[in-house]
């Protein structure tokens, strides 16, 4: 390795010794001045334009040609819109692209300098600048037309008998919910989120709320024990003590957000805290071909983004605000996979947001399927409740809450 | 011009101190603006060496991912490339102190303090700046900033990682991401510093421009060098103050227990105790200097290469007030344009088409500025120095990058093409390239009259062109990489099937960067080595019109040995048919009978 940095640093030092030899040459030999640009220097630069334009002309080509049909049909009936717009757009910006080009390069090689010859001493034209101005002007209004036309359709309101999924993102992964047979989603709160005691989610039941506030007291218990402990002690340092503190405030505080929590009505004249029960959280989002789905994006730590590059949908997951993107598959994984030749093909969700090292890790698969698969894969997917079931010591004791919970109306 | 000595400018009575200057007080803390300009540049050049380094030591794990590189272990050490294989975490710290340099510390600090610094007193007709002592703070603010931020690489947990944008709450919270530690604070105050000498230095050129004029040089008769560096000296003073503030906040989030940001947070195990903040108002605050910050970067080379072009085309800019409203236009535009960074962040879609509707109405004055750069050019006589081969690279890479800007301008495209390669392609063309050609051409063409001796042009023209051709091909596959769905910030893509026809390019991208790289080198030997070795300059080696190349070579306080000139015409009358020479610098009277523009 030092023998490599050692030949790196001898190599730098002939090439320095070359470059000052290159530029003492190129200035001693004609003897002229820096700033007189020779003809031959003019004719170089002036035909490397040229031929600089010939091969990036061919470069762009080969690349729209090679890797032009850059992703699959659009499996989503709005990206077929988006699609078509984004044609439109990218072939009205190429042909921009190779005229003003081809216009720069070419008045650079045509009037390369002639010391016999004089500029034109033209000022202005508020004829070409007018022409200038609209001609982008009136481009722009279509573009403009065309893209809030498409825009709107994509962000409309959703249909009222759309299916809604929950997607839920954390560092690196994601999670989706279902609602069960009352097609109602469970309240769910961070304060609540457990992963340990299954719910990852942090679903408001009855259950969990006791279970939480339980499994809070035993720790501010604990905690407060190993304090009054270290205190008597006496030996332990100061920062120890402060820890303990601090994270006894910080449970109580815990504490006091989920007491702090109300429990509702939901319509069906049933407390709002049982309606989570029979959600379904998976870990693979299904969606039946045909029928609109309506995404709700929710995040439990940074924003992520909800990328689904086949059926041209993306929104971001925010802490605290959910997001919502609506879209109907129109092509299901096995056709796809046919129309791809690709028997591993599968549709997936990405995050693109950048949230931390795994980012780039972070999938989730989502499978388009009739509506006969789709059912059937729903109904054999395990409610809540069910899961948290083989929980046994999930307490079932609730008036800790009806007691202590506040009234802050 | 030999006579105009240092002792004559000292013998002229203008208000500055007649003792010798010290060593510290000429070259340290120097109240010059010429000298101040140099400073800039040198650090500029300082920092972007380094971030030119740092997209290397990436480009290695994008372009080969998983090979072993002993550079990338003799670089970042065990900790962040054992066996040579860079981390997951260095590389998105890498990825944002890369950004951070580029967009700041380059293309800000660098671009409008060495060129604002050196052309705007001299251009203007001005003894100095309207306060030297502010323009003295604004470097070394700069500078202490600038050490802050490299230091923060070095620090435990590394630097700052979650982009050059930091959105909280990534930023905000420490147990996010180890970048979100201490690196995540040294570049917050390194910010504060930065925006601190922004300030200092967009106050002083404002009111330099504005008030300094010599006798004669009317706002209209005003080089578009200095409309450029004026509007975005105000869009700076406009929009930086934001940026602080956005700042400020985050820095309580970070430290002192408020929620600005943050709400309804799990993270590694524990419910924060935040609630009612919204991540999203950070990247209002963040983009609302964020999008004006764009056109400060492009605006001063928009306006360096606008008399390059004009000067080396020996014939006058094409629709002088055209270009001048362009700027304006764009200046004021670019306030009202920052929600197209966020359509994808669930805001109201009405708002985003509020955005779709200003952002693409900025096609309209850019486009009239690149049509007006052809014209010029267009029945000119052009020269070609390497100046202006970096001037008309910059109007290629300005339309070129422009144009994919059409598609994510408009919301429905962007959501399928948003923070891919796609966006990262364009904004690395239209305002990476277009601003680091002006930032070239600027310093090929002032050379001269910041060390009085000239670049070597052999080595220059060189330079041009591996510099084109390579950040041509590391940019322009990008757009392909994008459109198939490849996200960007991502440490590698062999997960994903569907990316794997584009991921032949990731090596090609690479290889150009390697190679445009190095050929940065033969820049930096000739900047360093015609300092001190370059053909001597003349006074007006260009034949240019504008008024610094009436100043001595050898600098001198105050900048005109006498008196001020007064200036009687506009800075373009190149090949004026009234003349027989084919420039008329800005100083000389008309003749009789002449219409003066």
């Amino acid at each position: 390795m030092k023998l490599l940095i050692l030949l790196v640093i001898i190599l730098a030092i002939i090439a320095i010794v070359q470059l000052t030899k290159v530029y003492e040459l190129s200035r001693g030999l004609r003897k002229s001045r820096e700033e007189d640009i020779s003809d031959a220097d003019n004719t170089l630069n002036a035909n490397l334009m040229m031929i600089w334009m010939f091969v990036f002309f061919a470069a762009t080509i080969f690349l729209y040609v090679r890797y032009g049909d850059y992703l699959p049909e659009s499996a989503s009936a709005h990206g077929v819109n988006v699609d078509s717009l984004m044609s439109v757009n990218i072939w009205g910006i190429t042909v921009a692209f190779f005229i003003v080009n081809f216009a720069l390069f070419y008045v650079s090689w045509k009037y390369k300098y002639d010391k016999n010859r004089r500029a034109a001493y033209f000022l202005h034209s508020t004829k070409l600048e007018m022409i200038w101005t609209l001609i982008p002007g009136v481009s722009m209004a279509f573009i403009i037309i065309f893209g809030l036309m498409t825009w709107n359709e994509m962000t409309g309101p959703a249909s009222t008998d759309a299916i809604q999924i929950e997607v839920y993102s954390e560092q690196f992964k994601w999670t989706a919910r279902y609602p069960g047979d009352d097609k109602e989603f469970g309240l769910a709160n961070y304060n609540l989120i457990d992963a340990e005691a299954s719910n990852p989610l942090g679903i408001v039941t009855k259950e969990f709320v006791a279970a939480k506030i339980e499994s809070i007291d035993g720790q501010i218990e604990s905690s407060e024990k190993a304090l009054s402990h270290a205190r008597e002690e006496g030996t332990y340092p100061e920062s120890f003590i402060e820890a303990l503190e601090e994270k006894i405030y910080r449970l109580r505080r815990h504490k006091q957000r989920i007491m702090e929590l109300d429990e509702h009505q939901a319509g069906n004249g049933k407390s709002e805290w049982t309606v989570g029960a029979d959600d379904k959280i998976v870990k693979e989002i299904h969606l039946p071909v045909g029928r609109e789905v309506e995404f709700i994006f929710r995040s439990q730590d940074v924003i992520h983004s909800a990328y689904m590059p086949h059926f041209r949908a993306q929104m971001n997951t925010v802490p605290g605000q959910p997001t919502r993107f609506k879209m109907t598959p129109t092509i299901t994984t096995a056709e796809m996979r046919k129309k791809e030749n690709n028997e591993k093909f599968d549709y997936i969700l990405l995050c693109n947001k950048v949230c931390g090292a795994a980012h780039f890790n972070m999938v989730m698969n989502i499978v388009v399927e009739s509506q006969e698969d789709y059912d059937k894969w729903l109904k054999e997917q395990k409610t809540f409740v069910a899961v948290e079931d083989k929980k046994a010591d999930a307490p079932k004791d609730t008036t800790v809450v009806a007691v202590n919970a506040p009234t802050n109306h | 011009m030999g006579a105009h000595t240092e002792h004559a400018a000292h013998g002229h009575d203008h208000g500055h101190h007649h003792h010798e200057e010290s060593w510290v007080s000429k070259y340290i803390f120097s109240m010059d603006h010429k000298m101040i300009s140099k400073q800039f540049l040198i650090t500029a050049i300082v920092m972007g060496v380094i971030a030119v380094m740092l997209s290397i030591f990436f480009r290695l794990q994008l372009g080969w991912p998983g090979e072993k590189f002993e550079i990338l272990n003799t670089f970042l050490g065990d900790k962040w490339a054992p066996d040579g294989i860079l981390d997951k975490n260095a590389y998105l710290a890498l990825v944002t102190i890369h950004g951070t340099i580029m967009v700041f510390f380059v293309l800000t600090g660098g671009l409008s303090g060495t060129f604002a610094n050196l052309l705007i007193p001299l251009q203007v007709g001005a003894r100095d700046m309207a306060s030297g002592f502010l323009n003295m703070l604004s470097y070394w603010a700069f500078f202490v900033s600038s050490v802050i931020m490299i230091g923060s690489l070095f620090v435990e947990g590394g630097a700052a990682s979650g982009g050059w944008t930091v959105y909280p709450p990534l930023s905000a919270l420490p147990q996010a991401m180890p970048g979100s530690g201490t690196g995540m604070t040294l570049w917050l105050i390194s910010m504060v510093f930065f925006i601190a000498s922004s300030l200092l230095g967009g106050l002083n050129y404002i009111v330099t421009i504005i008030n300094l004029r010599t006798k004669g040089m009317s706002m209209t008769r005003l080089p578009l060098t200095m409309w450029a560096l004026l509007v975005t000296a105000i869009l700076g003073v406009l929009s930086f103050p934001v940026l602080v503030s956005a700042a400020v906040l985050l820095i309580m989030d970070r430290s002192f227990g408020t929620a600005f940001y943050l709400s309804d947070i799990y993270i590694q195990g524990e419910a924060l105790d935040v609630s009612g903040g919204s991540p999203i108002l950070f990247q209002h605050l963040f983009w609302f200097l964020g999008h004006p910050e764009v056109y400060i970067v492009l605006l001063p080379a928009l306006g360096i290469s606008s008399e390059i072009i004009a000067t080396n085309s020996r014939k006058p800019i094409f629709g002088y007030k055209a270009m001048v409203g362009s700027i304006l236009a764009i200046g004021f535009l670019s306030f009202i344009v920052w929600g197209h960074h966020m359509y994808v962040t669930g805001m109201n879609p009405f708002l985003g088409s509020v955005f779709v509707f200003t952002t693409l109405l900025i096609a309209i004055p850019s486009a009239v500025k690149a049509f007006n750069y052809i014209t010029t050019l267009w029945q000119g006589n052009v020269r070609f120095t390497p100046a202006m081969l970096f001037s008309i690279g910059l109007v290629s890479t300005f339309v070129t990058g422009g144009l994919t800007g059409i598609i994510l301008a408009d919301s429905a495209l962007d959501v399928n093409v948003h923070d891919t390669y796609f966006v990262v392609a364009h904004f690395h063309i239209v305002m990476g390239m277009s601003a680091i050609f002006g930032m070239f051409g600027g310093i090929y063409h002032w050379f001269p009259k910041m060390y009085g001796r000239m670049m070597n042009n052999k080595l220059g023209y060189v330079h041009f062109w591996l510099t084109m051709i390579c950040g041509f091909g590391v940019f322009f596959p990008m757009h392909f990489v994008g459109m198939a769905g490849a996200p960007r910030r991502y440490y590698e893509y062999s997960n994903f099937d569907f990316l794997d026809h584009v991921m032949n390019l990731n090596p090609v991208i690479s290889v150009f960067a390697i190679i445009g790289a190095a050929a940065q080198i033969l820049f930096l030997f000739n900047f360093f080595y015609s300092i001190f070795y370059g053909q001597t300059a003349v006074q007006n080696p260009w034949a240019s019109n504008t008024l610094e190349w009436t100043t001595p070579v050898k600098h001198i306080h105050g900048n005109w040995p006498g008196a001020i000139p007064e200036v009687h015409r506009w800075a373009y009358d190149y090949s004026n048919p009234a003349h027989d020479e084919d420039f008329v610098p800005q100083v000389v009277p008309p003749k009789p009978g002449e219409v003066i523009h």
